[in-house]
């Protein structure tokens, strides 16, 4: 038998260890549709509780719009449930053809290949379009996606301090040795929720003759006038060459993303993108699906207005009662408590008082700087977020938080 | 701290530490293992070591383990800089 006592022994340990590192992800299993409230049994076996939804990426709300289920439903009748191939064998029909176009037009670009997942477009598209006489520069808190596709590519890796201009330029400078130099950013940075410097990252890429990579994950859909994403914001749409973004967050939030960028480059992601090729095509429910959610956010910025709304309103509420949040405009609002014990014990009792959010620390953030993120949902009502609160300020009390700095929090608590 | 400890880590704390980090640094803390350098980051020191001191270091030999610590960087560069005399 391959699968050995000392085999198991080994795994059981290192089980062990990520337990009593405190790192053990365990699921939470949800009853209900995706929205603002839900049903959640936590931990497995216990009874159902209804709770507010503070951390879904379900920005627009549209997750279980039931114009959206409608037309996945009538996808499934029309296209059948799978194609059971690749893209390029028979797993192309003309519902994906349609989303690319749809997709191309809403962020402004040249051309766009679908993906199963975002992670999948990251994974693959360094590595088409880029070779080892080639140089990829990258904001340090870029998605984990972009690190692993990075990985995937022979080309050099470097990277720049985050948002910092001058040591992205310093770079460029140092760079200027190579073929082809990439700029690489999230559009919004998806632990802080901070926005790229679009603006001046283009312009010193087209000073220093760079192209720019853009994952636009937590933006698409909601973040510029007409939520077309982080380039609508900073005025720079038709100059990223490279967006990536998914269908799974704001877009419906079910599966899929997609490369969306200059023409040749999407081509080489049709010919060479490993995950492109050797994956099965997006299904035709979630393409229908899609179809109607680009609709709905291409007709009117309702959605996007109110969750605009939503963001300031908590926000505020947040700031005045006393939290350290980190400062921005997007609807991800961490709450900073830097230690993670703190963090997990305060997203335990908010959980206890009706409020689903979950505590973030390294190695998914930087040691030291532990969190709640929370993140706020056109689906949700000013009463949801009032309830938040007044839980949010119940448990602040409890950790004797309210009103302190990071500087105070870390002295009651330590890092 | 002899020159080339005092080179190297002036150069990491300028690279790879924000402004309102305040954490301490020394010619000991681990730098990979202590999530300060990343294994991508780690092209750049790689980079101003091979400029500052004319070497060249093969890939093989820069390893996240060799580049753990100023001590340990220093003790690579000086095994190239004498390999090359």
């Amino acid at each position: 038998m391959a699968y050995a006592t000392r085999v198991r022994d080994h795994y059981q340990q290192e089980l062990n260890g990520i337990r009593e590192a405190g790192l053990f992800k365990e699921e939470r299993y949800i009853h209900t549709p995706q929205g603002a409230d839900i049903e959640v049994e936590f931990p497995a076996g216990a009874g159902q509780r209804k709770v507010i939804n503070l951390c879904a990426n379900n920005y627009l709300g549209l997750s279980s719009h039931p114009e959206v289920v409608e037309a996945a439903r009538r996808g499934l009748d029309n296209r059948g449930y799978g194609m059971s191939s690749v893209r390029f064998i028979c797993g192309t029909q003309d519902i994906h053809r349609e989303l690319e176009q749809k997709l191309t037009t809403f962020l402004g670009t040249e051309d766009t290949l679908l993906f199963p997942s975002c992670m999948d477009a990251n994974a693959g598209v360094f590595e088409a379009v880029l070779g080892e006489q080639d140089v990829m520069i990258a904001d340090r808190l870029v998605h984990a996606s972009i690190v692993d596709g990075m990985r995937l590519c022979k080309a050099m890796t470097d990277t720049f301090k985050h948002s910092d201009m001058a040591h992205l330029e310093e770079k460029l400078q140092e760079h200027q040795d190579k073929r082809f130099r990439l700029v690489i950013t999230d559009g919004v940075f998806s632990m802080d929720g901070d926005l790229a410097k679009l603006d001046e990252i283009v312009a010193l890429a087209e000073k220093h003759d760079a192209m720019v990579f853009v994952d636009d994950s937590h933006a698409s859909g909601f973040i510029g006038r007409t939520g077309r994403g982080t380039h609508e914001h900073c005025g720079v749409v038709g100059k990223i060459d490279i967006i990536t973004t998914t269908l799974g967050k704001a877009l419906g939030g079910a599966s899929g993303g997609c490369v969306s960028g200059r023409r040749e480059l999407v081509e080489m992601c049709r010919q060479r993108a490993r995950p492109y090729l050797f994956s099965n095509t997006v299904a035709p429910v979630i393409v229908s699906g899609a179809l109607r959610v680009l609709d709905l956010v291409s007709q009117t910025t309702e959605r996007r207005d109110k969750l605009e709304w939503n963001t300031s309103y908590w926000r505020k509420l947040l700031t005045e009662a006393g939290f350290d949040i980190k400062p921005g405009e997007s609807p991800i609002v961490p709450v900073m408590l830097y230690n993670a014990k703190l963090a997990q014990d305060v997203a335990r009792d908010l959980y206890g008082e009706g409020i689903y959010v979950v505590g973030f620390f390294f190695p998914v953030v930087p040691k030291g700087q532990a969190r709640i993120r929370t993140q706020l949902s056109a689906a949700h009502e000013q009463h949801h977020l009032d309830k938040g609160i007044a839980a949010f300020k119940k448990v602040g009390a409890k950790y004797g938080i309210l009103g302190l700095n990071k500087q105070q929090i870390i002295e009651k608590y330590g890092l | 701290m002899d020159e080339l400890k005092t080179a190297i880590l002036e150069y990491v704390k300028k690279e790879y530490l924000e402004e309102d980090d305040d954490r301490v640094l020394t010619e000991s803390t681990p730098l990979i293992t202590g999530g300060i350098v990343d294994s991508f980051s780690m092209v750049s020191l790689k980079r101003f070591l091979e400029r500052k001191y004319e070497i060249r270091i093969p890939d093989a030999d820069a390893t996240p383990d060799a580049f753990d610590s100023v001590d340990k960087i220093a003790a690579i560069v000086t095994r190239f800089r004498q390999a090359k005399a």
